[in-house]
């Protein structure tokens, strides 16, 4: 198994390149709207792209942005952050918290080169397996044709400052 | 930011089940990939698939393998879960193990059941064992808390399915509230003449209910009543509940009605709702003649003093020395502190004005079920007596079924009553006027005791069904004054068009308008229909996401009496093991402040929204609350220099997993 261990940028491999990209995306669903739309998508028996791997939090607001940059850093093409409604919160607003991270993080992200799409928040609620099954297609979508994420080694892209 | 640690592998011993889930699983994921590339995982002692883990021999493989393999951690890929990381944990705890030494991965509900190609299945099964197996080295030894539980329990809603569990609840010697939004006990269930399909008389086996209710030691009756805040948690639940004024003092009002003979109204004005805005009440009223408690209301819209302050109040004299009308009286507020919540808040029926082509409230003889309930019954605003508005009875009647239920434009769900109630209005319109009944259906649905000899039995007694949907409603050509209801006979594979005198909409059940605010309120959810969640649809149908508040009746979804009393029934024996038990164990994810590691901002301290941190001036450190922490993790995430911990969600596990899905196989 190679070693991921660094937290070294991930540099595009060239097997990534091939025509039959398939995107990875990481999301964090909380245990108590978002899981259980993915879990109720599932009893329904809704067929969903494959690109997702979710990881489970007790509340959207627990997703610490670092969260979000390990992902991205180790390979992901896209992150998905679903939670509760706004007002619909278990632990009353902690998807607030979320989403005020998520608008920052955004910005942030792009300034990077990290495009607005590959990083996505959504509200689903626990009955909305349908929508989970949307947002996930439609993510899985377009993050296909933005194509896999490259992250540019820092020296290209702060030539200035490292060559200092 | 702190270094991170890394996960330590060296010492974890790992043992990793793939269940077959016979072939819910095995069908998508490959289990034999899967158990194979696990035991190539770092740590991983021992790999295996099986065809049921959550099985007896499932289990004490499990159990066998910690013994003989020394195992430390356990890894299960299975279901979700939400339905048997309980079992799994106390497998692992069985063994010999800190229950939480686990992980499961859920390879059912998140990727067999939602992917078809196998091979793309399996890979995610990979990614996420993979991750599982990462997370799981670095859990620690947890323990669940215990928190006491009060013996109190709130109940919000005071039909059936309220009155019911109140007195299951209170017969076993717990303090029940009960609290009603209207001015009395009853809901819907009052409204009724007859109960389908045994013809019982709604009002005779529910009223002894309701003054049971009134007259026992152990519930506290609050009619006129919203609960306006819940705080707390399971076991320790403080509720503060609004008593809206009646204007009428309740324990002075001994339920003369003396003071409504006395109204200066002589003649009874306003729209009375219990029946439906049929029949007339006056301003100062009692719901219906059994109202509980039998106490009467004043409302402030239409009484005199209210609008002009220059009534006689003739009702006040005749009150005397009782004095327990008092136009003064003010909103009050009631805090109570109960350890369990059944919320029993019932159903509102479908406005049939939305499907503006049945002309309910446009042509007067278009009448809703709950309307000719309200005509059928005895103390209804004509006495019984089934007839038009004009006062004719009438010839012939169009029943039309499934108005906002199982229709596109409305609700897709079926209330599952209607039919039955249709079968009963058209059994009584026939008795009561010997008119020709015409049911309009698109299928008839009789699942329950005794249901479809009903329906035989009402065919029988020469009822007729036309299986359609009715197209359109409008006033018969040739203005004589009757409707003409056109369906297409699916049957006959025809239009018909019935002249008829009376239509009854059979309108379906919906969730009450303000379901929204009340599930918000209570910390639970709904379903797509707005009805509230169930935990589990089947295993767990009284329970919700939120411990210790239980559903009863149609708040969850349309369903007959005897469902609702059942699931009351229910809903008072889940609080009542709880109350007996008398503790309940929570789960231990909440956070702490590693104090070394702690700068003192202050960032996390107005985050949490259970005012669980504290800042300790004289440390400069701020300090979590765990009683009052309830694990979501804000603060967590928020914290700049990485020095508060969560259990189970702790950062490093966290990062353990993303980075272990992503590492490529």
């Amino acid at each position: 198994m190679p070693d991921n261990k660094q937290n070294s940028l991930q540099v595009a491999s060239p097997e990534k390149e091939a025509a039959t990209f398939e995107p990875r995306i990481v999301a964090f669903f909380c245990t108590w709207c978002t899981y259980l739309a993915a879990d109720l998508a599932g009893t329904s028996r809704f067929k969903y792209a494959p690109n997702v791997r979710v990881v489970r939090v007790m509340c959207s607001g627990r997703v610490d942005p670092q969260f979000v940059l390990d992902a991205f850093a180790h390979g992901a093409d896209g992150v998905l952050i679903g939670g509760c409604h706004p007002g619909d919160c278990h632990y009353q607003e902690g998807n607030y918290k979320a989403l005020r991270r998520y608008r920052l993080l955004s910005r942030m992200l792009q300034s990077l080169g990290i495009e607005e799409q590959r990083f996505r928040l959504e509200w689903i609620s626990a009955s909305e397996a349908d929508h989970l099954r949307s947002a996930v297609n439609d993510m899985v979508e377009n993050v296909r044709a933005l194509g896999p994420l490259h992250l540019q080694p820092s020296e290209e892209m702060f030539p200035e400052e490292v060559a200092v | 930011m702190p270094e991170r640690k890394n996960g330590d592998h060296s010492s974890a011993r790992i043992g990793v089940y793939v269940c077959h889930c016979g072939t819910n699983i095995a069908a998508t994921v490959d289990v034999n990939v899967l158990s194979e590339y696990a035991a190539t995982l770092p740590g991983v002692v021992v790999a295996r698939n099986y065809k049921y883990v959550c099985s007896t021999p499932g289990q004490e493989l499990i159990k066998r393998d910690i013994h003989d393999h020394s195992l430390n951690r356990v890894v299960v890929a299975a279901c979700s879960p939400c339905l048997h990381e309980k079992t799994f944990r106390n497998v692992t705890a069985e063994g010999g193990l800190n229950p939480y030494f686990f992980q499961m991965v859920n390879v059912r509900e998140q990727d067999s059941w939602v992917h078809t190609d196998k091979k793309a299945a399996t890979a995610k099964g990979k990614d996420l064992l993979r991750a599982a197996v990462r997370r799981v080295a670095l859990h620690k030894p947890l323990e669940r808390k215990r928190v006491s539980i009060n013996p109190n329990v709130l109940i919000v809603g005071g039909g059936i399915a309220g009155i019911h569990a109140a007195l299951t609840l209170a017969n076993a010697g717990k303090h029940v509230y009960l609290v009603e939004h209207d001015a009395t006990i009853g809901g819907h269930m009052a409204m009724f003449d007859k109960t389908f399909p045994t013809l019982d008389c709604a009002a005779c086996i529910l009223t002894p209910k309701m003054t049971t209710v009134k007259s026992h030691p152990n519930i506290t009756l609050w009619t006129y009543s919203e609960v306006a805040q819940v705080d707390g948690y399971v076991g320790n639940y403080r509720v503060t509940v609004k008593r809206k004024p009646r204007y009428v003092i309740e324990g002075a009002c001994v339920g003369c009605m003396e003071c409504i003979d006395a109204c200066v109204y002589k003649q009874a004005k306003v729209p009375d709702e219990f029946n439906m805005c049929l029949g007339k009440r006056k301003p100062i009223y009692i719901p219906f003649p059994q109202a509980v408690p039998q106490v009467v209301v004043i409302d402030p819209e239409s009484c005199i003093e209210f609008k002009s302050g220059k009534c006689k109040k003739t009702c006040v004299e005749a009150c005397g020395d009782r004095n327990a009308i008092d136009f003064k009286q003010q909103e009050s507020v009631e805090t109570i502190e109960v350890g369990t919540i059944i919320l029993a808040t019932g159903f509102h029926t479908f406005d049939a004005k939305r499907i503006p082509y049945y002309g309910y409230g446009t042509y007067p003889n278009v009448y809703t079920a709950l309307e000719v309930e309200r005509l059928v019954n005895a103390a209804g605003p004509t006495g019984g007596e089934v007839v038009l508005r004009d006062g004719h009875k009438p010839a012939t009647v169009a029943i039309v079924h499934c108005v906002g239920s199982r229709d596109e434009n409305t609700n897709r769900h079926c209330s599952r009553v209607c039919c039955m109630y249709s079968l009963k209005l058209a059994h009584l319109i026939k008795e009561k006027t010997e008119a020709e009944v015409f049911n309009f259906y698109i299928d008839m649905r009789t699942p329950g005791k005794g249901f479809e000899e009903f329906y035989n039995r009402v065919a029988e007694e020469g009822t007729h069904f036309v299986r359609g949907r009715v197209a359109d409603i409008f006033p018969n050509p040739g203005d004589d004054g009757r409707l003409l209801v056109c369906a297409e006979d699916t049957l006959m594979s025809a239009v018909v068009k019935i002249p008829v005198d009376m239509v009854v909409l059979a309108t379906g059940l919906e969730p009450q308008p303000d379901a929204q605010e009340v599930r918000r309120r209570f910390h639970i959810s709904c379903s797509t229909e707005g009805f509230f969640l169930e935990r589990h649809p089947k295993l767990a149908p009284v329970s919700t996401f939120t411990d210790g508040v239980f559903l009863a009746g149609c708040c969850q979804g349309p369903k007959d009496i005897p469902d609702t009393v059942a699931q009351a029934g229910a809903a008072a024996a889940e609080a009542l093991a709880l109350i007996d038990i008398g503790y309940v164990e929570q789960e231990p994810y909440t956070a702490h402040v590693l104090e070394e590691v702690c700068s003192g901002c202050k960032t996390c301290v107005p985050l949490c929204p259970y005012q669980a941190i504290s800042f300790v001036e004289n440390k400069n450190k701020a300090e979590i609350n765990e009683v009052l922490c309830k694990g979501c993790g804000t603060c967590v995430a928020s914290c700049p220099s990485g020095s508060i911990e969560q259990n189970l969600f702790d950062d490093e596990e966290i990062f353990a997993e993303i980075e272990g899905l992503l590492a490529y196989a």
